[in-house]
Parts: structure tokens; C-alpha cells; sequence
């Protein structure tokens, strides 16, 4: 009975209805379906019926958040960073309000003091880490931040031990069970939220087009799988989604692998997407401006024999990094979607239809952002291991803070590497 | 299925006191001792109890420690399994989720997951020797993170394939339980794993302020207990507390003194890849070479002397056992808060007298994080040995880039004379 429930409600979208939601849960069930049309569009769609309604307010909210986000793109990376930023708050604050309510916690001592405490605890650490790899300069320069970045970990251990000591000093008597539910809850979203949005910040100072294609193909899944399962969707592929299709889920592979071609394509052909990211001390800005890397260089490939009949060219001008575009909607396609079902179980698991309210037609932003979760890290994993390896300048920063004996042990040792293999010959004396 | 969610809603409830307490506390005397003691009243019994098995824990960590870094690190290492296993135990049992689908496998491999990324990480730093000679682990240290990461998203999908219709909650609250677990226990072991390759005198100094202070706070407390600490813990008080502090930093310096006058215990740990063990044996660093400080004149006065020869490492020591005595009882109440909110009396039943593994470590989670940052802030820089590794896996030319630089740094800072060719 719960697939015939949702087959009527598949053009109202993602959010899973659990049918079994009139709770008992007293106080957790789900916010009635308001109409939340924002007044703007109900003028406009006041004569429509309420299913199509929904419809035009989905894709009308859809474009507003393509063209958002093509705005930011254009504002540069700094933005970007801030939008990153204000999405993990938001993201952050909308799973401890779920917690809350779960819970029934809204007046436990302190508690939202400390969760929006370890909030700042975590992205302090991150952030610092961060500053100090890529700022490395300014931040050699200004005598504060040099101190603070030489003891950061110090520093944001205390701080965080002091929001610790915080939780101990504030435990109630009648209330330790749920106050370490919310402790444990906060943790575990900070492990998600904050980690996540770190990721995505490296990715992008790796040179956007690691921050643009990666998501991009995710939304194009979403979308490509939705308008697949739409058309021609006929096999349930998950028993948590029963809305999603093995149909869709196919279509939108091959669809989102397309589409990473095409776009990789077109952005790496230019700088300011494929130049990694850099803080320019002089003009104290941030710049892309760099000699394209290989990755970012026509070649010419062979097409394999099979192929050549097929296509009719014999070779073939890519990209290198359309090749790894494929991995990259690869992954969005076929595993992405697995952080959707895990936020659809955690939805039906705590009988709530969306995350928040945040946005009309879609939810919260923790909704848009679900399979987005594992994508980041991928992405941040991929290019450590199979792009750059590490990097040679913060190698030498490294370099500089040994000591004199260390410094001329690992010398001798990469010199004689290097002779070992033959790279430098006995030119150079010791 | 009503049932559990009845049972559910019992568990979310405001509050705590609808829930079933513990199985009352059994006589847990091991055989051996049962006719030595059987005599006893039940309170000297337990009182007896628990001092043998201290003696008897103590002598086994001489006994470890004696017998070197490798076996101190197995067992830190079985340490950790073990609490892992007392803590996801403890959830089961408050869930009544032993039934759910695949748990307990998923749990034991996160947990071997998350020891594979970590062991992947540090300690193939230090094999660096070893690992260079075998292409199957050069091609392992290379591709590490990745290897890791999809092991950990193999666990994460076989999770979302096993939800099941009923139990999405408990699922979910057991998979957060399993990683909140990790987080604690195995980012802490491997912290105190770093520690002890650091020179294992950073291993036992800071453990063995723990355990001073837990017993000289307990002999203070018993003492001279008079004002309650926290409300949290009835037992604890604060003629303990400020007792076991001076204790304990007494304890800590006199300790350090000993310590650092052997090649064993300061000497960071390398792994020597001819003989195929670890060596302790190194020039001492400034830290544990003896200087003169200068007495200040407050304390000139008192003490009589003008300066006192110390070792450097005795100061730090000093900073150690602070944290050791001021907070590190916090994980204790922490753990005490937890049992409680719990209701259970011990996380288990391992030590007799004495509970669980986590009864005896509650108080050194803190501490071995504490350890490590102290380290990396205060005591050395980076790891050469890490810069190393990652200079050997740069493309060559990078490489050659690399070497010229270095070369015209070190030849500009006058460490290196420069070259008669030029």
C-alpha cells in the first residue's frame, strides 16, 4: 500500500511521504503540508490546480537555484567560499533542529550554546588549517596570525576541551540520557556537515572546475534520473525510495556521464575554471592565473578499433580531464545516490517529510544537499590520489621549519634518490 | 511492533527515570581468590579485590613495557578493541538491537576500516625503510586514501541496503553510536601510538600521571574528604582533587627525573630495517640533557639553593601532569554521566573489582590527545621522516625542481658548503 500512495504522489517530487505518519510520536510529527507558495508566485499561479501548482513552483524555485549559482560562479571564488560557508551553518542548524525536536530538548541547559559552540570549535580548527596552507605568506608576514598559526592545534584543542568541560559542568540530573543523545547528535553532524564543506573548499582551491563539475553532475543525476523515471520509469530500484526507478537510475548514468563531457569540454578551456586558486600577497586578492597543467591540454587519442567502425574518426582531440570527468559522474550517478537514500531513512526513520521549510517546493537545504555528502570527499580523495601529488612549495615551507641536521639528512637522502635513478648524474658535488 | 515503539518512545522520553535499571551488582571474585577470601566481609573483600587487580594491572604494564615498543603497541592496540567492544555492546543492549540485520558485522568492519586508514597513515611513516623495498606496499601507501575511502563507502552502501522497514531508527541511532565510538576510541589509540613512537617516555609519563592521580585522589578523598566536587560523581571531592593534583605533579617530576636518564625510554622509536626491529638508540635531545636553571629568588628563600640542575623534560612533565590532575577528571565525570544516563553500574564486567577496560581509560582519553597537540606545538616541528616520503613520491622533475632549491637554501643559510663548480 505504500507503493500505491506513492505512485499517486510522484510529480510532487523528492520528499518520501512515510504513510504511516500519523504518529504517535506526540510533538515529532511532520509540519502539515502548508501551502507555502511565496506570495510573489500565488498570483500568478492561483488558477492552476494545486498538483501542477507544486509543479510550476519546483521548477521555477530549480531555475532560481541554476542561476544562483551561476551568479556566485561568476563572482569569483571568494564569494563561493562565503556561500559555502552560510550552507553548512544552515545545513548544521537545520539536523540539531530535527534533533531538537526529536528529542523534545529545547530547554536543556546550554544546549544550544554548545552545539553552536563546537559549531564555530570545528570550523575554527579547519578553517585555520586551511588559511595556513594556502596563505602561507600572509600569514608568515603578520606577527598575530603567525602565533596563531604555529599553536593552532593548540589552540583549538583548548578550545574545544573548554566547550567539553562546558557539557560535564552542565549535565542534569533527570536529563544525562538525552543530553548525551544531543552531544552524540551534535558530533556526528559536525563529522557530516563541517568536514564535507572543508572538502569542497579544497576542491576548489584545486581550480574551480573541480568545485563546478563535480556538483553539477550530481544535479544533473538528480534531474536526468527524475525525468528518465518520469518517461519511462517502470522498475522500483529501492525499497526506501519507492519513487526512484531503475529506468531513471540508468538513464541518468549515461545521461550525467554525457554531460560531464560536454561541460568539462567547455570549461577547460579556460583559465580562470582549471588555474588553481592563489592568494596574491601584493595585491592582496585572490588570482587564477597559471600555465594550463597537462590535464587542461588538447591531446589527441586513439579510438580503440572497436569504436572507429562505430564513430567513423580514427582519432580523437579531448581533454585529459574529460576522462576524469567520467570518473567523476561515475561516481555521482552510481553512488551519489546512495547518500539520497541514506537522508530518505533518516527522514522516515524520525518521521519527518523535509528537513526545513527553507525552501517552497524543495525543502530544506539539507534536502538539495543530500547526495552531495559523498561527492566532496570523493572528489577531494580522487585528486590526492590520482592528480597532484603533493605540493612541491608546501613542501619546501615544510622544509624550512626543521632543523639544520634535518634538513641536510633529507637532502642527502632525495640526493641520493635522485642519483639512484639516474637524474642527476655526477654533475653536482655534494 | 507496537511494542517497539513503545519501547522507543520510553527511550526518547524527557526523562530518565522511566527506564529499567541495571542487573544488581554479582559477586564478581574471581575463583582463585574465592577461598583466600572467603573469610572477609563482603566490603574488605572487594576492597582486597580491587588492590590485587591493580598491583596485578600495574606489574603487567612493567612487564609490557619491559618488553618493548612492539608489544606495547598491541596492546594499546587490543585496548582499543576491546572498549570499542564494551561500548557497542552497551548500545545493543540499551537498543535491544542485537537482531538487527548485519549489524554487528558493519561495526567490526568500520571499526577495521577506520584502523586500516589510520595504521595506513602513521605508522607506514615510520616503516618508510621497509615499505620502499616492496612494490605491492609502495602501490598500498600510494593509493592509501582512496583504498580507504572506498572501504569505508563499500560499509556505507551495505548500511543503506540494510535498512529495514521497521527499525530505520534504531538502525540509524546504532550506526551514529558506531561512530561516535570510533571517533573516541580509535582516533585516541592511534594518538597514543604517535605518542610512543615519539620516545616512550611521552607514552609513560602522561599514563602513569593518570593513574597517580586516580589513586592519590582516592587516597586524599579517603583521607581527608570533606566538601563534595561535583554532583555528577558523590564520591569525589575536593580535598581529593587538590590533593591528588600536588601528588601528582611531584609524582610526575620525580618520575621524569628517572626516565630521562635512559636511551630506552627517550629515544623516539625507529624501526631498523636490517635487523627487522625496533631500536631505541639516538644522541639525547636538549630536552633530556641536564641544564642549570636559576632559582627565582621567591623561592631562594625557601629552598636554600641558587640553582637547581633538571632536565628540560621535567618542566614539561610538570605542564603534563597539570592537565593530568585538572582535566582529565572531566573524563572520568564524563563517563560516570554516561553510565549513569545508562543506567548501568560498570561498562563491563572484564576486571574484576573494577569494571570494564573503559573504567580504567575513562580518564586517559583526554590525555593522549593532549600529549600529541602538546607535542606538535611545543616540542618538534613537522616529521622529517613524512616530508621525506612525500619528497619520494613527487614526479621526478618535480623532484629535481625540488632538489635545486633546497640545495641553494641550505647553501645561502651556510649549511651547506657550496659547490666548487658553482
Amino acid at each position: 500500500n505504500l507503493q500505491e500512495s506513492e505512485s499517486e504522489n510522484k510529480l510532487d517530487g523528492e520528499t518520501a511521504s512515510d504513510s504511516e505518519s500519523k504518529s504517535e510520536f506526540g510533538g515529532s510529527a511532520p509540519v502539515p503540508t502548508s501551502d507555502d507558495t511565496p506570495e510573489v508566485l500565488n498570483r500568478a499561479l492561483s488558477n492552476l490546480s494545486s498538483r501542477w501548482k507544486n509543479w510550476w513552483v519546483r521548477g521555477i524555485l530549480t531555475l532560481a537555484m541554476i542561476t544562483f549559482f551561476f551568479i556566485i560562479i561568476y563572482l569569483g571564488p571568494m564569494v563561493l567560499m562565503t556561500i559555502v560557508m552560510c550552507v553548512q551553518i544552515k545545513c548544521f542548524h537545520e539536523i540539531i533542529t530535527i534533533g531538537y525536536n526529536v528529542y523534545h530538548s529545547y530547554d536543556l541547559p546550554w544546549f544550544r550554546t554548545l552545539s553552536w559552540y563546537f559549531l564555530l570549535c570545528a570550523n575554527y580548527f579547519f578553517y585555520g588549517e586551511t588559511v595556513t596552507d594556502y596563505f602561507f605568506t600572509l600569514v608568515q608576514r603578520e606577527e598575530p596570525l603567525r602565533i596563531l598559526s604555529k599553536y593552532h592545534r593548540f589552540i583549538s584543542f583548548a578550545l574545544y576541551l573548554t566547550g567539553f568541560c562546558m557539557f560535564v559542568l552542565s549535565l542534569v540530573k533527570k536529563h544525562y540520557r538525552l543530553q548525551f543523545y544531543m552531544f552524540g547528535w551534535t558530533h556526528v553532524t559536525l563529522l557530516i556537515v563541517v568536514t564535507q564543506s572543508h572538502l569542497i573548499i579544497h576542491n576548489l582551491f584545486e581550480g574551480m572546475i573541480w568545485f563546478i563539475v563535480p556538483i553539477s553532475c550530481v544535479i544533473c543525476n538528480d534531474i536526468m534520473a527524475y525525468m528518465f523515471g518520469f518517461f519511462f520509469g517502470r522498475t522500483p530500484l529501492i525499497k526506501l525510495s519507492p519513487k526512484k526507478t531503475w529506468e531513471g537510475f540508468i538513464g541518468g548514468f549515461f545521461a550525467t556521464v554525457l554531460f560531464g563531457l560536454l561541460l568539462s569540454y567547455v570549461m577547460s578551456g579556460y583559465r580562470c575554471f582549471t588555474c588553481p586558486v592563489e592568494f596574491n600577497n601584493d595585491t592582496n586578492s585572490f588570482t587564477v592565473d597559471c600555465e594550463p597543467s597537462e590535464l587542461f591540454q588538447l591531446q589527441e587519442y586513439n579510438i580503440p578499433l572497436v569504436l572507429q567502425s562505430v564513430v567513423g574518426w580514427q582519432t580523437l582531440r579531448m581533454y585529459p580531464f574529460q576522462i576524469h570527468s567520467i570518473a567523476l559522474s561515475t561516481f555521482a550517478s552510481l553512488i551519489g545516490p546512495f547518500g539520497g537514500f541514506f537522508a530518505s531513512g533518516f527522514k522516515r526513520a524520525f518521521k519527518i517529510k523535509d528537513f526545513a521549510n527553507t525552501i517552497p517546493g524543495h525543502g530544506g537545504i539539507m534536502d538539495r544537499f543530500d547526495c552531495q555528502y559523498l561527492m566532496a570527499t570523493f572528489v577531494n580523495v580522487y585528486i590526492a590520489s590520482f592528480i597532484r601529488g603533493p605540493n612541491p612549495s608546501k613542501l619546501i615551507q615544510q622544509f624550512l621549519t626543521l632543523r639544520p641536521d634535518q634538513q641536510l639528512h633529507i637532502f642527502n637522502t632525495l640526493k641520493a634518490h635522485l642519483v639512484d635513478k639516474g637524474m642527476l648524474g655526477s654533475l653536482e658535488d655534494a | 511492533e507496537a511494542e517497539l515503539e513503545e519501547r522507543l518512545v520510553e527511550l526518547d522520553l524527557r526523562n530518565d527515570s522511566d527506564v529499567l535499571d541495571a542487573p544488581p551488582a554479582s559477586d564478581s571474585t574471581p575463583e582463585i581468590l574465592k577461598p583466600a577470601l572467603s573469610g572477609l566481609s563482603a566490603r574488605w573483600k572487594n576492597w582486597w579485590i580491587r588492590g590485587i587487580l591493580s598491583l596485578a594491572m600495574i606489574s603487567g604494564f612493567f612487564l609490557i613495557i619491559y618488553l618493548g615498543s612492539f608489544m606495547l603497541m598491541l596492546l594499546v592496540l587490543s585496548i582499543q578493541v576491546k572498549c570499542y567492544h564494551e561500548i557497542i555492546t552497551i548500545g545493543y543492549r540499551v537498543y535491544h538491537s542485537y537482531d538487527l540485520p548485519w549489524f554487528r558485522s558493519l561495526s567490526w568492519y568500520f571499526l577495521l576500516c577506520v584502523n586500516y586508514f589510520f595504521y595506513g597513515e602513521t605508522v607506514a611513516d615510520y616503516f618508510a625503510t621497509f615499505v620502499q623495498r616492496r612494490e605491492q606496499l609502495q602501490f598500498l601507501i600510494r593509493y592509501h586514501r582512496f583504498i580507504s575511502f572506498a572501504l569505508y563507502l563499500a560499509g556505507f552502501c551495505m548500511f543503506v541496503l540494510s535498512l529495514v522497514k521497521k527499525h530505520y531508527r534504531l538502525q540509524f541511532y546504532m550506526f551514529a553510536w558506531t561512530h561516535v565510538t570510533l571517533l573516541i576510541t580509535v582516533t585516541q589509540s592511534h594518538l597514543v601510538i604517535q605518542n610512543l613512537f615519539e620516545g616512550m617516555i611521552w607514552f609513560l609519563v602522561p599514563i602513569s600521571s593518570v593513574i597517580c592521580n586516580d589513586i592519590t585522589a582516592y587516597i586524599f578523598g579517603f583521607f581527608f574528604g570533606r566538601t563534595p566536587l561535583i554532583k555528577l560523581s558523590p564520591k569525589k571531592t575536593w580535598e581529593g582533587f587538590i590533593g591528588g593534583f600536588f601528588s601528582t605533579v611531584i609524582f610526575g617530576f620525580v618520575f621524569a627525573y628517572f626516565l630521562a636518564q635512559h636511551q630506552y625510554f627517550v629515544c623516539p622509536v625507529e624501526y631498523n630495517s636490517d635487523t627487522n626491529r625496533f631500536v631505541t638508540e639516538c644522541e639525547a635531545s636538549e630536552l633530556f640533557q641536564m641544564k642549570k636553571y636559576s632559582v627565582p629568588p621567591v623561592l631562594q628563600a625557601v629552598l636554600g639553593w641558587e640553582a637547581v640542575t633538571l632536565y628540560p623534560f621535567q618542566l614539561h612533565s610538570v605542564a603534563l601532569s597539570t592537565f593530568a590532575s585538572l582535566i582529565g577528571p572531566f573524563g572520568g565525570f564524563f563517563a560516570s554521566g554516561f553510565k549513569r544516563a545508562f543506567k548501568i553500574k560498570d561498562f563491563a564486567d572484564t576486571i574484576p573489582g573494577h569494571g570494564g577496560i573503559m573504567d580504567r581509560f575513562d580518564c586517559q582519553y583526554l590525555m593522549a590527545t593532549f600529549v600529541h597537540v602538546y607535542i606538535t606545538s611545543f616540542i618538534r616541528g613537522p616529521n622529517p621522516s613524512k616530508l621525506l616520503k612525500q619528497l619520494l613520491i613527487l614526479q621526478p622533475e618535480q623532484q629535481l625542481s625540488v632538489y635545486k632549491t633546497l640545495k641553494s637554501l641550505l647553501v645561502e643559510k651556510g649549511i651547506l658548503q657550496p659547490s666548487l663548480r658553482g
